[in-house]
C-alpha cells in the first residue's frame, strides 16, 4: 500500500516536474528578483546597487499617467471589445448554420496566423496621413487626426484582441443546452426574456473568461500603444520598456512592474468572485 | 376560428416533414379535456415530435393542431396554454428551485404582485411535495426530486395541458411506479388534460386512459388501455403492447378452420371474418394454460424456466412450432408443481385469445 502510494507520488512528481521547474526557474525566481531591486536604489551608471528603501515605490506618482491610461484602457478595451464579441459569438453558436461552423469559427482564429506586429503596423497606414484621413480630404473633409490617438490604440486593441474574447464565449454558448431555451419559452417567456434569463446568465461565464483574459493582457500591452498611440497615449507596458531599457532605472522599473502585478490579481479574483456569484456555480474557469 | 368540440387537442390530418423525410403524416386525434393519454411506440415512430407540435417547438408541414379548439398554426411555443415536462427536466442550472418554479409566473403580463408569486410557487411545491426545498440549488437535488421540481415548474402557470415526454425514463424502477401513481393522483386533483410520450407500454398502460400507439410515423390504434391490450388491431400493436406468441398459420375457406403451421386446426374466433388465406396468430403468453395430462392443443418440451416470484415463465419448444413464451402462476401446475426443463408437457388455450392478422 505504501509502495504504491510512494509510486504514484514519483509518477505525479515525474508529471509535475518539468512545468514547475520551468516556472521557478522562469517566473518565481525573476519575481522575486524584481522584489529585491524594487527596494533597492538605481547604481549611478544604472541598473541597480543594493538597499533597502521605500522611494521607489514613492515615486510612483510620477508614472500616473501611464497607470491612469492602462487602468482605464485595458477595462474599456476589453468591455469595447465584448460588445462587439458577444453578437458575434452568439451567431457562430446559436444561429450559423452547424454545416458552415466549424468554417466560420476558424475564420476568427485566422489572424493569429500572422503577427500582431505586422497587422498593427498595417493599421498604422490605414489610420496615418495616407490613409483614411486622406480618403476623407478627398471629399473635403479635412485636417482629421486619426493615428497617435486614444481612439486609435482603443480600435487596435479591440482589432488584436477580439478572437481572445469571442472564443471563450463562443464556447460556453456552444455547450449551453438547447433544451433550457424551450424550456423557457415554454413557460412562456418571449425570446428577449428567454436572452436575458437563460442564455446571457449562463454564458457569463465564458464572458467573464474573456474580460479576463483580454484585460489581464491589456494590462501588459506594449506594441499597439506604441504603434498607435505614437508615445502620446502611454502604458504602463511602455513605461517599463523606457525605464529599463532607456534610462536604466531597474529598481523603479520593478516597482512600478510589481504594483502592476498586484492589481492584475486583485482585479482577477475580483472578476472570480463576480463570475461565481452570478453562476451560482464554483465552475467558473478563468484562462 | 374555433371548433365546436370539447377537445382540448385535436390534430387534424397533421403531417410534418423534415426536408423529403416524413416524420409523422396523417395524423388525426381527438384528446378529450381531462383525459390522460399516452403517445406510445417504439423510437422514431414520431410521437415527441407529435408533442412537439401541440408545445409549438415544432410547426405541422400539413394539418393543424388545435388546442382549446383554437388552431395553432405559427403560434409560437410562449403563447401557448401548455406547458412540458422535458425529458431530461431541461431545469435552470442557475437558478434555484424557487426559480425555477418561478419562472413561469415571472413571464405572466400584465404582471402579478411578488408576493402572489411566493404563493403560489409554495403551493406548487407543496403539491409535489418539495415544500422545504425551495432554497435548494438544482444539483443538490437527486434525480427524483428534479423531477418533482420540473412538474411543479409546468403545472404552476395552470395550464390547459400538460405535456410529458418521457417524465419517468431516468429514474429507477421503484421510483418510476411511485411517480405513476403520484402523476395520475396529481392529474386528477388538477383536472387537466396530460399528454404522455412513452417508449414503455406498461407506463402507458398504467397510467393513462387512452393509448395511442403509434409506428413509422402513423397512429396505428386508439382506445383504452384493456382495448389495446385484449383487441390489438395489428399484429404490429400485439406485438409492441405486451408479449406475444405469434405463429404461423392459414385461414381456411367457409366454416373451416385456423390451421396452424404445424398442421393443427382450431376453431376460428369470433373476430376473424376471414378471408381465406395466410395469416399470422398472436398469442398472450398468459392465455396458455400447461397441463400434465388430459387434452391439450400443443404438445412440446420445456426448455427454461425463469422463476419471477408471482409468476414463472417458461420458453416451450412447441411440436413443429417452435419457441413459445407461456407465464403461469406459480400454482397453475399442481400447487406449486413447476415444471421442470426437459419435461413434456401439454398446452391448452381458448382458440377465442387468438388474435389473427392477415399475414
Amino acid at each position: 500500500m505504501r509502495a504504491m502510494n510512494r509510486k504514484r507520488n514519483l509518477a505525479t512528481a515525474a508529471l509535475v516536474a518539468p512545468a514547475a521547474a520551468w516556472l521557478a526557474v522562469f517566473l518565481v525566481l525573476p519575481f522575486i528578483a524584481m522584489l529585491v531591486f524594487a527596494f533597492g536604489e538605481r547604481a549611478p551608471e544604472g541598473g541597480y546597487q543594493p538597499a533597502f528603501t521605500f522611494a521607489q515605490f514613492a515615486n510612483l506618482p510620477t508614472r500616473a499617467t501611464a497607470f491612469w491610461n492602462t487602468l482605464m484602457l485595458a477595462p474599456a478595451g476589453a468591455l469595447l471589445c465584448l460588445l462587439v464579441a458577444y453578437p458575434t459569438a452568439y451567431y457562430l453558436a446559436v444561429k450559423a448554420n452547424p454545416r458552415y461552423r466549424l468554417i466560420l469559427v476558424s475564420l476568427v482564429v485566422v489572424p493569429f496566423w500572422t503577427s500582431l506586429l505586422v497587422r498593427t503596423y498595417a493599421w498604422m497606414y490605414i489610420l496615418g496621413s495616407r490613409g483614411i484621413p486622406n480618403l476623407l480630404s478627398m471629399i473635403g473633409i479635412e485636417d482629421v487626426r486619426l493615428l497617435n490617438t486614444p481612439g486609435a490604440v482603443l480600435l487596435g486593441i479591440v482589432y488584436g484582441y477580439l478572437p481572445l474574447m469571442i472564443m471563450p464565449i463562443y464556447v460556453s454558448l456552444e455547450r449551453l443546452d438547447r433544451r433550457l431555451l424551450e424550456a423557457s419559452a415554454d413557460l412562456g417567456a418571449k425570446p428577449v426574456s428567454t436572452f436575458f434569463g437563460v442564455t446571457l446568465p449562463l454564458s457569463l461565464p465564458g464572458v467573464m473568461t474573456g474580460v479576463a483574459l483580454v484585460t489581464i493582457l491589456l494590462l501588459g500591452e506594449y506594441l499597439i500603444p506604441q504603434l498607435l498611440g505614437g508615445g502620446k497615449v502611454f502604458f504602463i507596458g511602455n513605461a517599463l520598456v523606457d525605464l529599463f531599457l532607456q534610462s536604466r532605472n531597474w529598481p523603479f522599473g520593478s516597482a512600478i512592474a510589481v504594483t502592476l502585478v498586484a492589481v492584475v490579481v486583485v482585479v482577477l479574483m475580483l472578476a472570480m468572485r463576480i463570475a461565481w456569484k452570478i453562476a451560482g456555480t464554483r465552475q467558473v474557469d478563468l484562462v | 376560428m374555433r371548433s365546436a368540440s370539447t377537445n382540448d387537442i385535436e390534430f387534424r390530418a397533421v403531417a410534418k416533414r423534415y426536408g423529403s423525410v416524413a416524420a409523422v403524416s396523417g395524423i388525426d386525434l381527438a384528446v378529450p379535456k381531462g383525459a390522460f393519454v399516452a403517445l406510445l411506440g417504439p423510437s422514431g415512430c414520431g410521437k415527441t415530435t407529435c408533442l412537439r407540435m401541440i408545445g409549438g417547438f415544432e410547426q405541422p408541414s400539413e394539418g393543424a393542431v388545435y388546442i382549446g379548439g383554437e388552431a395553432m398554426n405559427g403560434v409560437p411555443a410562449y403563447r401557448r396554454p401548455v406547458n412540458m415536462v422535458f425529458q431530461h427536466y431541461a431545469l435552470f442550472p442557475h437558478l434555484d428551485v424557487e426559480q425555477n418554479v418561478a419562472y413561469g409566473l415571472k413571464q405572466l403580463r400584465p404582471r402579478i404582485a411578488a408576493a402572489e408569486i411566493g404563493r403560489r410557487t409554495q403551493e406548487a411545491l407543496e403539491m409535489v411535495r418539495l415544500g422545504g426545498f425551495a432554497k435548494r440549488r438544482i444539483h443538490e437535488m437527486s434525480g427524483g426530486q428534479q423531477q418533482r421540481v420540473a412538474l411543479a415548474r409546468a403545472i404552476v402557470n395552470k395550464p390547459k395541458v400538460l405535456l410529458l415526454d418521457e417524465p419517468l425514463a431516468a429514474l429507477d424502477k421503484k421510483l418510476r411506479t411511485a411517480m405513476q401513481i403520484e402523476l395520475q393522483s396529481l392529474q386528477r386533483e388538477l383536472g387537466i388534460t396530460f399528454v404522455l410520450v412513452t417508449h414503455d407500454q406498461e407506463e402507458a398502460l398504467s397510467m393513462s386512459d387512452l393509448v395511442c400507439v403509434m409506428n413509422a410515423g402513423r397512429i396505428v390504434q386508439i382506445g383504452t388501455p384493456e382495448e389495446i391490450y385484449d383487441r390489438p388491431e395489428s399484429l404490429f400493436v400485439a406485438d409492441f403492447v405486451g408479449k406475444t406468441n405469434r405463429i404461423a398459420a392459414t385461414i381456411e375457406a367457409g366454416a373451416g378452420p385456423i390451421r396452424l403451421a404445424n398442421g393443427v386446426g382450431l376453431a376460428k374466433p369470433a373476430r376473424v371474418n376471414g378471408t381465406a388465406g395466410a395469416a399470422m396468430v398472436a398469442l398472450r403468453p398468459e392465455a396458455i394454460r400447461l397441463v400434465r395430462d388430459g387434452a391439450s392443443t400443443l404438445q412440446g418440451t420445456v426448455t427454461h424456466r425463469i422463476f419471477l416470484g408471482s409468476s414463472v415463465e417458461y420458453s416451450v419448444e412447441v411440436d413443429g412450432l417452435g419457441d413459445f413464451l407461456v407465464t403461469a402462476d406459480r400454482r397453475s401446475i399442481d400447487e406449486s408443481d413447476l415444471a421442470e426443463p426437459g419435461e413434456r408437457i401439454g398446452l391448452s388455450f381458448d382458440p377465442h385469445a387468438m388474435h389473427v392478422f392477415p399475414a
